[in-house]
């Protein structure tokens, strides 16, 4: 083995993570090796002088109003998602009668309903072939459960 | 410990079946990690509050789709993760677009972010010592921070980030590189100034 075969080990060395044999084995390698045995030194001060930095602890009441924090998230999550389908819906709904009336209206000339409906067309095809390859992509996607 | 293990188990069944108090358990029980990892891959405490409970929320709505055999933490953590990752990004790209023209290299306009009030108990040494570990790239951090500050073994590590124990430790290995390179530690010599 070379020295930076033992980089590895230098690092469960440090952190306290080898088993006997692999300590000794390092052990035997940093007898023989200046360079390595130099190397550890250094890491050892960085490892004391990095252990020394702790992150500030919030105060209590934050850790006490936590929950309530990710349940309120949780809520309005639900709340908006309600909003959102009933505002498509009503939307839509609305949208319809609008169209409805245009259509039956016979002051409305005939070129501009001709229109509304090609509009309305054209927006459902771009809608359905949107939707078709969403979910074509997403059968043929080999990572959709990949970590779950 | 298996104990431990066991009541996970059963509070993701009742969670996969929409109980709120059994993710209430997890949230509880998970809550200073999260925050905690998030301060170190963020660097500040408010982001660090909104993306952690952030991410409890997305595993809220997802926890239905794990597979019934994941342990609970290491599912999340990627979840936190990769919102952090994200907001990183945005970060960036927000600096960049008003710092626009300027000579702006993207890892030190990230370090800018890192509050030094995240630190315990403030002095010099340690403000540097934060401010070296805000320059390292974020695969880097995140492994620095794992190990330091959630002393995290590294099995636990490697099952978090989804690798083997060799990249844990060869990831560690180039972290504590930089980070001597950027302190002045190594060859006997004592913290430069990082800044």
């Amino acid at each position: 083995m070379t020295c930076h075969d033992y980089k590895d080990l230098m690092m469960g060395y440090l952190d306290d993570e080898l088993s006997d044999e692999q300590r000794h084995r390092f052990e035997e390698h940093l007898a023989g090796c200046p360079e390595c045995a130099g190397e550890l030194q250094e890491f050892k001060r960085l490892k004391a002088i990095t252990d020394e930095v702790t992150l500030a602890e919030p105060e209590d009441r934050i850790w006490q109003d936590y929950w309530g924090g990710v349940y309120n998230r949780i809520e309005r999550g639900v709340g908006w998602i309600l909003f959102s389908v009933a505002a498509i819906l009503l939307m839509i709904y609305g949208g319809f009668r609008a169209i409805e009336e245009i259509i039956r209206d016979p002051n409305v000339e005939l070129v501009f309903k001709l229109g509304l409906l090609a509009l309305l067309a054209g927006l459902a095809i771009l809608f359905v072939s949107v939707l078709r390859e969403r979910i074509y992509f997403w059968k043929k996607d080999r990572y959709k459960d990949v970590r779950r | 410990m298996s104990s431990v293990c066991e009541d996970e188990t059963i509070a993701m069944r009742r969670c996969r079946r929409g109980s709120a108090e059994a993710f209430e358990a997890l949230v509880n029980r998970y809550m200073k990690d999260a925050y905690f990892i998030a301060l170190g891959l963020v660097g500040n405490r408010e982001d660090a509050m909104d993306l952690s409970q952030e991410a409890f929320v997305r595993a809220y709505r997802n926890i239905k789709h794990v597979k019934p055999d994941r342990r609970f933490f290491p599912w999340f953590y990627q979840i936190l993760k990769n919102l952090c990752v994200s907001h990183l990004r945005k970060r960036r790209y927000r600096q960049a677009a008003s710092l626009d023209g300027e000579d702006c290299p993207e890892v030190a306009a990230a370090a800018d972010c890192f509050s030094p009030e995240a630190v315990a108990g403030r002095n010099e040494m340690k403000d540097k010592v934060w401010r070296a570990i805000a320059k390292l790239d974020d695969k880097h951090r995140e492994v620095i921070i794992l190990r330091h500050f959630q002393n995290m073994s590294y099995d636990q590590i490697a099952e978090a980030l989804f690798c083997n124990k060799g990249t844990v430790t060869s990831r560690l290995y180039y972290a504590r590189k930089k980070l001597e390179e950027l302190l002045g530690t190594a060859s006997g010599g004592c913290i430069n100034d990082v800044s």
